[in-house]
């Protein structure tokens, strides 16, 4: 079953700002009409030369077989633009399980929590150190906890909290959806419609 | 203490606050499509719950249309895959369809204002950031991901915390041939395109009041390329005047009812709000954007900004975006060369828009190595084109006139600009291969374009007109 708890893994730095989902998943892979397999289009046009699978572009982290893990870490303004939810699709689909940031978009923020792919938001000053940390030393592991609400880097012995929702923070732990949830008081909103009417 | 506008619609909406976390909030009206609803249907019928609402749920098929021969059958088979499904999940859940073929068929966020469907008061979503178009009415108006869609299909409602609240007050009168799209551009180019992110936005201010119903729709339309989850403009006689005898309105005196209610949707005099903008009309020009975020916008006879200018930590971006667009720090933008010109999008696609670039290009021809496309909003927005004769002006102009849909907005179906080519567009996001592979787009108002399809190049409309 889906859930989250603590995720001990290594780390892959995206050392870029402003990712918006557009670049995440390009529109012409939306096309699809169930949730698997976007993993393999993840970031697209940064991973592939001329469009084409077999022409990798070596300069860009995810062909860097030297960096890998289940925590993605990623430059302020993470998950800008679109509403694609393709885009949380895509990230957990390749195999990342938290992407970390000094800043997420709402509605990627939101999408994510829905997916079971945690959002963990830190200092810019701490997002600064996991980079060089990692960027130094890709087998740099990070472990961050979600129950205790912290992501830390043994390494060095760093450590911060971050902030979640305590209900989301509930759902994650638990496997919960939103939905389970709605459709349990579904009486309260036809009182409400009712109400409005 | 006043209340917000928001507030006013907020808390109508609020089927319960559940403790220490989001509220459980009422959505009035669905708006669906076929790019990011056919995950939110099978995820019914995995649980086996059928549409809580099908009445307040609105479908048409924008994001993935062809834009030239819509009678044929679509030629790429994904595309015609999602298009039938989402005929077919339509179909099976009793919802209203306006799709290819059909007289009400185009953008979601076009159709929805003109038929009437959108009103002041009411909350409204859709799998789709530019959902807050519709605040233009007056309505708490905000995009999905297809997980919330599938929320609102089950029940109607979607868990959501409060957001912060921006007021964003522009002032004072524009100077002719700057309009609405110049207006957003600015705040973004301002606050950044991140700058809003956490809040929803209210605009307001005498420069805002003076403008149309439509105009109004391009400033909330581009509310997410500051990061604000949505915006919203008080309804006023202008909003009224626009809506009334619109096909899902009500009609005669059920309307003015309904009038004398949404009169009262205003922020109170004492209301407060997070964050306070204001802003001088008179200081905006036209804009247009050198980098691949629709933050970055200057007046086009500005300069892209110099290294020194920038802070040494966003540096990195900075030039990895002038890199990709073939720009350098410090350079003009007036005279940079364009290959494309695309007129439309939920930004700009209305009949306004057409009608305000068919004025301008009436008796001109376009440059020769120019492409121009014109996507009109909506087969309703085509259909008076072609009443006024904006059409014929468009033809001698050179331009060509194609079917509603999104098109090279995001590049989704075959309108794509090649790569390393520049695009001057309508449009609302710049960023890097969002109109194609290595596509170079520069954001305008539709003026902008209309003049850059004549010179072949960015060039200030003010001395134009």
């Amino acid at each position: 079953m889906k859930s989250l708890s603590t995720i001990t893994s290594t780390a892959v730095p995206v050392h870029i700002e402003n990712v918006d989902t557009d670049q995440i998943i390009p529109a012409r892979f939306l096309k699809a009409t169930s949730r698997d397999g976007f993993g393999k289009n993840l970031f697209r046009d940064w991973r592939f030369e001329n469009d084409d699978e077999n022409q990798q572009k070596k300069d860009f982290i995810l062909n860097n077989p030297l960096f890998s893990g289940k925590i993605l870490v990623a430059g302020k303004n993470f998950g800008c633009g679109s509403s694609r939810e393709h885009a949380a699709w895509a990230i957990k689909d390749y195999g990342f399980d938290v992407v970390v940031s000094s800043f997420f978009a709402d509605i990627f923020r939101n999408n994510s929590l829905n997916n079971f792919l945690l959002p963990v938001q830190v200092s810019e000053d701490f997002l600064q150190q996991l980079f060089s940390a990692i960027e130094k030393d890709p087998a740099t592991t990070l472990e961050v906890d979600l129950p205790a609400q912290t992501i830390s880097l043994p390494s060095v012995g760093l450590t911060t909290t971050f902030d979640i929702n305590p209900y989301k923070k509930t759902c994650l732990l638990n496997g919960y959806d939103d939905i389970d949830y709605l459709l349990s008081i579904r009486k309260e909103i036809e009182q409400h419609e009712k109400n409005m009417a | 203490m006043g209340k917000t506008l928001f507030d006013k619609i907020w808390e109508t909406h609020v089927v319960q606050q559940i403790e220490d976390g989001p509220s459980v909030f009422y959505i009035d009206r669905h708006f669906i499509h076929e790019v990011t609803s056919p995950q939110a249907f099978k995820g019914l019928e995995q649980r086996g719950i059928p549409v809580f609402r099908p009445d307040q749920v609105v479908a048409t098929a924008d994001h993935n249309v062809p834009t030239l021969n819509q009678h044929l059958p679509i030629k790429e088979e994904l595309s015609r895959l999602q298009v039938a499904t989402l005929i077919e999940n339509c179909k099976n859940h009793n919802i209203e369809l306006y799709g290819l073929g059909h007289p009400y068929q185009g953008i979601v966020h076009v159709i929805g204002p003109e038929l009437g469907i959108t009103q002041p008061g009411m909350t409204i979503v859709c799998g789709d950031s530019h959902t807050s178009t519709h605040g233009a009415f007056g309505s708490i108006a905000f995009g999905i991901g297809t997980s919330e869609v599938e929320m609102v299909l089950a029940t109607q409602c979607l868990m959501q915390s409060k957001p912060k609240l921006m007021r964003i007050n522009v002032e004072g009168e524009l100077q002719p041939g700057v309009g609405a799209k110049d207006i957003i551009l600015y705040i973004i180019a301002q606050i950044s395109a991140s700058g809003a992110t956490g809040y929803f936005v209210e605009y307001a201010g005498s420069a805002i009041r003076s403008l149309s119903m439509e105009a109004r729709m391009t400033i909330c339309n581009m509310s997410i390329e500051m990061g604000a989850r949505g915006g919203m403009i008080a309804p006023d006689e202008t909003t009224f005047t626009y809506m009334k005898g619109r096909k899902f309105m009500p009609q005669g005196e059920a309307f003015n009812e309904k009038v004398s209610e949404w009169s009262k949707l205003y922020s109170d005099q004492d209301a407060t709000f997070d964050m306070e903008i204001n802003i001088a009309a008179s200081a905006i020009g036209p804009m247009i954007t050198y980098g691949t975020n629709p933050g970055m916008g200057i007046t086009v006879t500005g300069h892209i900004p110099t290294l020194e200018q920038i802070e040494s930590s966003d540096r990195p971006s900075f030039n990895k975006s002038l890199q990709y667009m073939g720009f350098h720090p410090g350079a003009s933008i007036r005279g940079q060369k364009v290959d494309y010109v695309f007129i439309g999008s939920c930004t700009n696609s209305r009949i306004e828009d057409l009608r305000q670039v068919a004025a301008f290009v009436k008796g001109k021809k376009k440059a020769d190595d120019v492409e121009v496309w014109i996507v009109p909003g909506s087969k309703q927005v085509e259909q008076q084109a072609i009443a006024e004769g904006i059409d014929k002006v468009f033809e001698a102009a050179g331009f060509q006139l194609r079917q509603p849909g999104c098109s090279a907005c995001l590049g989704m179906n075959e309108d794509k600009i090649p790569a390393g080519k520049y695009c001057i567009s309508t449009s609302n996001r710049n960023f890097e291969g969002r109109q194609g592979p290595n596509a170079r787009t520069l954001l305008a108002s539709p003026l902008t374009a209309a003049l850059a399809a004549i010179t072949g190049k960015v060039d200030d409309v003010r001395e134009y007109i």
